[in-house]
């Protein structure tokens, strides 16, 4: 079998007292998206650092392709990375930006190579039309959008054909409409060039979207990785629940009593949870705003709030002590005020141990 | 009845020539949560920034309860504002950055004593009231700042993508933790981002602007299932509408590019060139559909599925459920549901009725 293109094992890394990440261990696939998700803070960036050779691991072992390359240089292992703030050469044009890396020696394979004029031309106009910039190669970079200066960086990323790319929340600092467009383009990019990438972000629609696989990072440890629709249905701890999914997650507190589990908000309001529930006096309840139904349920609750999302609605009903959110289809016939009776499919909700 | 805000031929020139409002016209009532929507450069925040007193507009005027404030410093507007970047006072704790604004207007010591109390209850922030703000998460400033805009209960709240610096699972607590004091307090606000999702959930109306004017105002609902132009229906939605051009023939076809031919509302004019726009849930797979198309890319986004198809007339998206999958290469042909499609002419961009 082939060597994956990353692999990290049990890395080790800290700022003084702080532990920036802790026994981190994640393969990303010969042809694969890995997305790294997080909120800020968890580590993101030090171990896409890590990877690139700009930090040294205090412990573990950065693998790529099979290669033990924890101590190579940076231009040795042959990676790209990909920065949230644009990244340009200010008073270059494009073309110029474009061509730098092809410029600078290549180490790839431990042979110095560089590329002739010819072949830079070619890859510059290559990389240009692939991210639809031929139009801008004469402008200097100071001259483009926030959007254009993203998709120049990409493809001086591209253009040199890396081993593995790294991106570093590239789309963050975009327009909304942007982002999701680039997204798109971004995914689509990839697996024609057929290079990995890791990818790591705090935006929740980017890793469902994005990702071949996705790696939830918290303070420095991985919670969970696995396919993204596996997260989404499966979070391993209602932290994992959290970051996943729009709008998030409810997560309602459990008490068992009389050998049955009820709200732990309110007073005797019973809920059905699934056999092989954990041994445990107190529980997490977790369900998707999409799998509440409006009606059916033993207990009333009322509207609060009624937010339109376009081909959705989202309702807010104050619920046994707790804020439940549901997702229904586009419904002009609730409003704020009206009685429900919400459901909770227990074939559909998740439950962890509570402390 | 005057509307409690009524901002009326707002315009605003810039020294260098740069006009970034061209006559904003608007009303708002007491209580309204107005969102201003629209991409960088069009004109939303200047907009923000002349009410607030922070630009001198070229011309027009601003009312507030009557009064005309146009020409009025920003403190004597009482209006609160949360910026993008929110500035705390780095030296000050949280319960000094909170009581700011009600020292600065000479309240008493037991009335801020109460005052940031409730908002330090109301916004979870009562472990932290002793901490410095360096010292605090992003989210956690960020409910630092709110505190001190809501403190002095202002007449008008102003908002300039408060939630720009969040993370995701923080962004949603503080949109649905801004809805919630905005309606409990009922404090006419508004609020500006590019971002038609938190426009779309907390607006009572969106105003959406381009090139420094109104496009289109309107409930969430309205602007997003009868969008006037193709800019606000390619703007409004995530993805925005999808659109396939051609030209109108007799007996309601549209020929399209690629050969495609598809159906049109039976009255369209023929021989012109209109552009037909429908939402990704309302295209369905269908064997016998008008557009073939294969699948690019399957997005999955939880409570649902963006499916991307290629299809000789552009790429086309399509909303689908979370439990179908579909194959990166696989032949889809295409319908559209007849009821939800909305025409425009291609020349102007306006809606054909």
């Amino acid at each position: 079998m082939n060597a994956p293109a990353l692999r990290l094992s049990g890395l080790h890394h800290r700022y003084g007292d702080t532990m920036a990440l802790e026994d981190v261990s994640l393969e990303v696939g010969a042809d694969e998206l890995l997305v790294v998700l997080g909120p800020s803070g968890a580590g993101k960036t030090t171990l896409l650092r890590t990877v690139a050779g700009l930090e040294t691991p205090h412990s573990g072992r950065v693998e790529l392709f099979g290669e033990d390359v924890t101590a190579w240089s940076p231009a040795r292992r042959d990676v790209a990375f990909v920065f949230q703030n644009f990244s340009l050469y200010p008073g270059w044009t494009v073309r110029r930006n474009l061509a730098f890396p092809l410029l600078a020696p290549s180490r790839r394979a431990g042979s110095v190579t560089r590329a002739n004029d010819g072949e830079v031309a070619e890859r510059v106009e290559w990389a240009a039309q692939l991210l639809h910039i031929e139009g801008l190669l004469e402008r200097p970079a100071e001259r483009l959008s926030g959007g254009e200066m993203q998709r120049v960086a990409i493809g001086r990323a591209i253009v040199r054909r890396p081993r593995l790319f790294l991106m570093d929340e590239p789309l963050t600092n975009l327009d909304a409409k942007l982002r999701q467009q680039l997204r798109v383009e971004l995914v689509v990019l990839r697996r024609e060039l057929g290079i990995p990438m890791l990818y790591v972000t705090h935006d929740q629609s980017e890793a469902l979207s994005m990702g071949d696989r996705v790696a939830v990072l918290c303070r420095g440890r991985v919670l969970q990785t696995g396919p993204a629709q596996q997260i989404y249905d499966r979070p391993a701890t209602p932290q994992v629940a959290r970051l996943l999914g729009q709008p998030a997650i409810n997560l309602i507190p459990l008490r068992r009593m009389d050998g049955g589990w009820f709200v732990d908000s309110a007073h005797r309001v019973a809920v059905e949870v699934p056999s092989g529930a954990p041994e445990s006096e107190r529980l997490w309840l977790g369900i998707r705003p999409e799998a509440v139904g409006v009606e059916g349920g033993a207990h009333q609750g009322t509207i609060r709030l009624v937010e339109d999302t376009g081909p959705a609605t989202v309702l807010v009903v104050d619920w046994a002590g707790q804020q439940l959110r549901l997702l229904v289809d586009k419904a002009p016939c609730w409003t704020a005020g009206d009685r429900v009776s919400p459901y909770l499919d227990e074939r559909r909700v998740c439950v962890w141990p509570r402390s | 009845m005057s509307a409690f805000l009524e901002l009326c031929g707002l315009c605003k020139v810039f020294p260098d020539g740069t006009e970034a409002v061209r006559g904003i016209d608007l009303g708002c009532q007491q209580g309204e949560f107005v969102v201003l929507l629209g991409p960088s450069g069009c004109g939303k925040t200047t907009t923000l920034r002349m009410i607030a007193g922070l630009e001198a507009p070229t011309a027009g005027t601003i009312r507030l309860s009557d009064g005309d404030i146009t020409h009025q410093p920003p403190q004597a507007r009482d209006i609160g504002f949360v910026f993008q970047f929110y500035a705390l006072y780095p030296h000050l704790s949280v319960f000094d950055n909170i009581a700011f604004p009600l020292q600065s207007i000479g309240c008493g010591v037991d009335e801020v004593r109460r005052r940031v109390g409730e908002m330090v209850e109301r916004l979870g922030l009562r472990d932290l009231v002793r901490h410095r703000p360096a010292t605090l998460s992003g989210g956690d400033q960020q409910r630092v700042a709110l505190a001190r805009a809501l403190v002095r209960r202002p007449r008008l709240w102003l908002m300039d993508e408060p939630l720009g610096t969040l993370d995701g699972d923080r962004r949603m607590q503080m949109l649905e933790l801004i809805r919630a004091q905005q309606l409990d307090l009922a404090i006419t606000t508004i609020y500006v981002t590019h971002d038609q999702e938190e426009a779309m959930r907390l607006a009572d109306r969106v105003v959406v602007m381009d090139e420094g004017r109104m496009r289109q105002t309107g409930t969430p609902a309205g602007i997003y299932d009868e969008p006037e132009s193709l800019f606000v229906a390619h703007f409004v939605g995530s993805p925005g509408m999808n659109f396939v051009s051609g030209e109108s023939l007799t007996g309601g076809v549209l020929q399209a590019s690629g050969g495609v031919r598809l159906p049109l509302p039976e009255h369209t004019p023929a021989s012109q060139a209109v552009t037909l726009g429908i939402r990704p849930e309302h295209v369905r797979p269908d064997p016998q559909g008008p557009l073939p198309g294969t699948v690019v890319l399957d997005e999955l986004l939880g409570t649902h599925r963006n499916v991307h198809l290629d299809t000789p007339a552009g790429r086309v998206v399509m909303r689908r459920s979370p439990t179908e999958t579909y194959a990166i290469g696989a032949p889809i042909c295409l319908a559209f549901d007849g009821g939800h499609v909305c025409l425009f002419r291609t020349d102007t961009g306006q809606r054909l009725r």
